[in-house]
């Protein structure tokens, strides 16, 4: 019976349920150190004096003169320092590293630090520097204007997120073999590995990172262990002992990365009859104070900009500045969560504007198999905006809910929202991806540095490998992400862990097949020996991309997306309260389709969240709400039934079929319960929809 | 005074009960105190004196619930997966689903949205080969 499609029971469920899974903080080794991080507390300006309020005896204390190569985290550009020189950006920038191995002595070393404060910058529109720009122009803007019988316009703010996993940030490095071993909660191994050889000055081969079991990353984990790693090594390197470092939840939340705050302005032209022939688009997002992931971010924005919908004149232009608040990075969605946010907000209110129903706005503008993207990239027969949107609007009834909720507190509203699969098309060339498979006397073992971090990886993967080769599934291994042991298969991000590295092992096993020939995996050990095949991403012939112009293929694939939100307002306190929410999601095939669900119910959950809850308050350049008491993520009575459905639309290019679909059922909970809200009569363009911005915006509506 | 949690992890070697906030808020250190959930970060260790105490490791007579975590989906990362499991242990029988969401509001997961969880719940609730 083929595994792809089944509820195979899970690789790595067990530990898990029995508490014998060992996350980094239950790892402990002999002689094992605990560190530190002194950081910065004003947002910008000189260090000038650095003094410890302690005898420093049995102390080990590093700072930036300490780091044995490279003082940067090697990501996109080197511009942040691992260890502040001289000068800090952001509140909670680290400066010194300290080491006891008396964890309870951490708490109670004091650091005094003089500085030279300079003004920060605190408004993304008005930094003096400008990370990524980006540009994308199709067809002729004053044309499309000149056929418009109504412009549309309008701004939409999104603020912070916090990623919130569950465990914190943690790393333990050893000093071994001449080198470096780092164990850690971490999303990309070989991130942590690349950036540890810069920072330390190590031949590729003395770096070893080893994903721990990790509790949730979200993004949160993507760049975030490379600066974390570092300091573990650096002081485990100073000190010839294992250094552990876990992060408490305050730290976690004042230091690691958000993500990026947005303001989108959109103008649209549109006809009489709702179809938009003129789209102007502005992104800006706040990248932090050093670059790290923002134009990868904002690349991801500004390509999904547009919402799902089809026009032949526009213009997009997405701005990433730099401000005097800790980096933004990483978050589920990648930017896209931020832009489709704006545009189907935006959408709602054009339907406003012409008098019209928003299902029929939709329908009229949405992308169809065939259609050109804001890049010119053509839709194949996958496209199914169509299909989401009819799906949900038929399984909520949607018309005669709105028609029921009219006048009521009570709203109902929807969202319609694509997500690109895999990195944008020049980045999966980039990357070059490769994965590899190991036969064993009863089947195969898979290798990939791509981490399971609850998404079900090793599942799915096994469940590929298994159909190509024609075993049985409980037959496949899987091997931890280990970069002694595993290739490079590129970051555990950006929905691409199972449409572009099980593509990649699907060929790995399909090659496995034909060498093997009629031997069993055992004679065939028996006559020739080990065997290892090891394949590479290979670009499908017909993706073309242009970074320089911005035009083509940008994403292999589309998911595409529906959302259906039904909102109450309490009259007396203006608290948002979801009643259900009804996810319709195509994403080409479900290998696991309890792993599929899952992966659409949490990130939807997170998405009501966004929407309505997670707030971060900034003061004076930190996090002002920094722990779980204030920054509120849903619970469950937060979170409403949530109605999942999948719909099937093969990608040829995908496994089985298959699409991304980790980050996109963030994309639409946000529009949709906003755009619920705005069925009461309230018009509100900035998530999260708190009590104080609800009343506000109901004050002032009709 | 050490916190229980640290008695647990440090002491005991017992590193099934996780922390994930420090200050009551996540539930990840859920344990089960004389049979009622409560959050070990909150709790000074001399307070159990005398108490019965179970953690993750030691919960026996829970495989069914345990299972259906894994093959219902309530299990994504796992971190929070334990303290839920406690809590869910100490939810009365016969808990609808407004109890079950009443009784697990002080545990946050993050993964799942809660849906699996729930979906564990109701599998765990009904007798082997009942359902088939």
């Amino acid at each position: 019976m083929p595994a792809v499609g089944r509820n195979v029971l899970r690789k790595e469920g067990q530990g898990k349920v029995t508490g014998a899974a060992k996350y980094v903080d239950d790892l402990s080794f002999p002689g094992m150190l605990h560190g530190t991080t002194i950081r910065s507390t004003i947002p910008s300006g000189r260090i000038l004096s650095i003094r410890l309020e302690f005898d420093p005896a049995g102390w080990v204390v590093a700072g930036a003169r300490d780091v044995p190569g490279k003082n940067v985290i090697a990501l996109i550009e080197d511009d942040q320092p691992c260890l502040a020189d001289g000068r800090v950006r952001h509140v909670a920038e680290p400066i010194l590293l300290l080491a006891h191995e008396d964890r309870e002595a951490l708490v109670g070393a004091r650091v005094s630090i003089d500085y030279d404060p300079e003004t920060p910058v605190y408004d993304p529109a008005d930094s003096p520097r400008i990370f990524k720009e980006i540009r994308i122009e199709k067809g002729d803007l004053g044309r499309g204007f000149s056929r418009a019988d109504r412009i549309v316009e309008g701004e939409y703010r999104t603020g912070h997120q916090e990623q919130l996993y569950i465990e914190c940030n943690g790393v333990i490095a050893l000093p071994e073999n001449g080198g470096i071993t780092v164990y850690g909660s971490l999303q990309c191994p070989y991130y942590v590995h690349k950036a540890l050889v810069v920072l330390l000055g190590l031949p590729p081969e003395k770096v070893r990172v080893v994903q721990t079991e990790t509790g949730g990353g979200f993004g949160g984990k993507e760049e975030y262990p490379s600066m974390l790693a570092g300091h573990a090594a650096i002081l485990a390197l100073k000190a010839g002992r294992p250094v552990k470092m876990v992060y408490d939840r305050v730290e976690d939340m004042l230091a690691t990365t958000k993500r990026h705050p947005s303001i989108v302005r959109h103008r649209t032209g549109v006809t009489a009859g709702g179809r938009i022939v003129a789209m102007d688009i502005d992104v800006l997002m706040d990248g932090g104070a050093y670059l790290t992931l923002s134009p990868v971010v904002l690349s991801r924005g500004v390509l999904h900009a547009t919402g799902p919908y089809r026009c032949d004149d526009l213009r997009v232009h997405g701005r990433v500045t730099m401000t005097n608040t800790p980096p933004n990075g990483a978050f589920r969605g990648f930017g896209a969560p931020q832009t489709l946010f704006a545009a189907e907000v935006h959408m709602e209110r054009i339907a406003e504007a012409l008098e019209m129903d928003p299902v029929r706005l939709r329908e009229l503008n949405l992308f169809r198999p065939g259609d050109t993207t804001a890049t010119g990239q053509i839709l194949g027969g996958d496209c199914s905006a169509a299909e989401v949107l009819r799906e949900a609007v038929a399984r909520t009834g949607f018309e005669a809910r709105r028609r029921a909720l009219s006048g009521t507190n009570a709203g109902i509203g929807l969202s319609l929202f694509f997500h690109g699969s895999g990195f944008t098309g020049g980045g999966e060339v980039r990357l070059a991806s490769r994965a590899s498979l190991a036969l064993t006397p009863t089947g195969a073992r898979i290798l990939v540095g791509s981490t399971e971090i609850g998404q079900g990886t090793r599942t799915i993967h096994a469940q590929i490998v298994a159909d190509a080769l024609g075993i049985p599934y409980e037959n496949v291994e899987v091997s931890e992400a280990d970069t002694a042991c595993v290739p490079d298969s590129g970051p555990t991000v950006a929905s691409r862990t199972c449409m572009v590295v099980g593509k990649i092992l699907e060929n790995c096993a399909l090659e496995m097949k034909a060498r093997l020939g009629p031997l069993s995996p055992a004679r065939y050990l028996e006559l020739h020996g080990p065997l290892v095949v090891t394949r590479e991403y290979e670009k499908p012939a017909e993706l073309e991309w242009s970074d320089e112009t911005y035009r083509g293929d940008a994403y292999g694939a589309y998911g595409w997306g529906c959302n259906v939100a039904e909102v109450e307002r309490d009259p007396d306190t203006f608290e948002i309260r979801p009643i259900r929410l009804t996810a319709v999601c195509e994403i080409g095939k479900a290998i696991h389709p309890t792993l599929a669900a899952g992966q659409i119910e949490g990130g939807t959950a997170q998405g009501i969240g966004y929407a309505i809850l997670e707030e971060v308050v900034f003061r004076d350049g930190a996090m002002a709400n920094a722990q779980m008491t204030n920054y509120v993520v849903p619970t469950t009575l937060d979170t409403p039934p949530i109605d999942v459905v999948i719909l099937e639309s093969a990608y040829p290019h995908g496994p089985h079929g298959a699409k991304g679909i980790g980050e996109m059922p963030i994309d639409g909970p946000a529009p949709a319960i906003v755009n619920a809200i705005r069925h009461m009569g309230v018009d509100l363009r900035q998530i999260p929809a708190t009590p104080e911005r609800v009343m506000e915006a109901s004050c002032v509506s009709p | 005074m050490k916190r229980l949690l640290d008695v647990l992890r440090e002491d005991c070697a017992l590193t099934g009960t996780k922390e994930g906030c420090g200050e009551g808020e996540c539930g990840a250190c859920t344990v089960l105190i004389d049979g009622e959930a409560v959050n070990s970060c909150l709790v000074p260790f001399a307070q159990v004196r005398g108490c019965a105490v179970t953690t993750i490791e030691g919960l026996a007579g829970a495989e069914a619930l345990q299972s259906a975590f894994i093959r219902e989906g309530g299990a994504q990362c796992g971190i929070c997966t334990p303290g839920m499991i406690l809590a869910a242990v100490a939810l009365p029988k016969g808990a609808g689903l407004q109890d079950i969401r009443r009784g697990l509001a002080g545990n946050i997961c993050r993964c799942t949205g809660y849906e699996g969880i729930y979906r564990s719940l109701r599998a765990a609730a009904i007798p082997r080969g009942a359902a088939d």
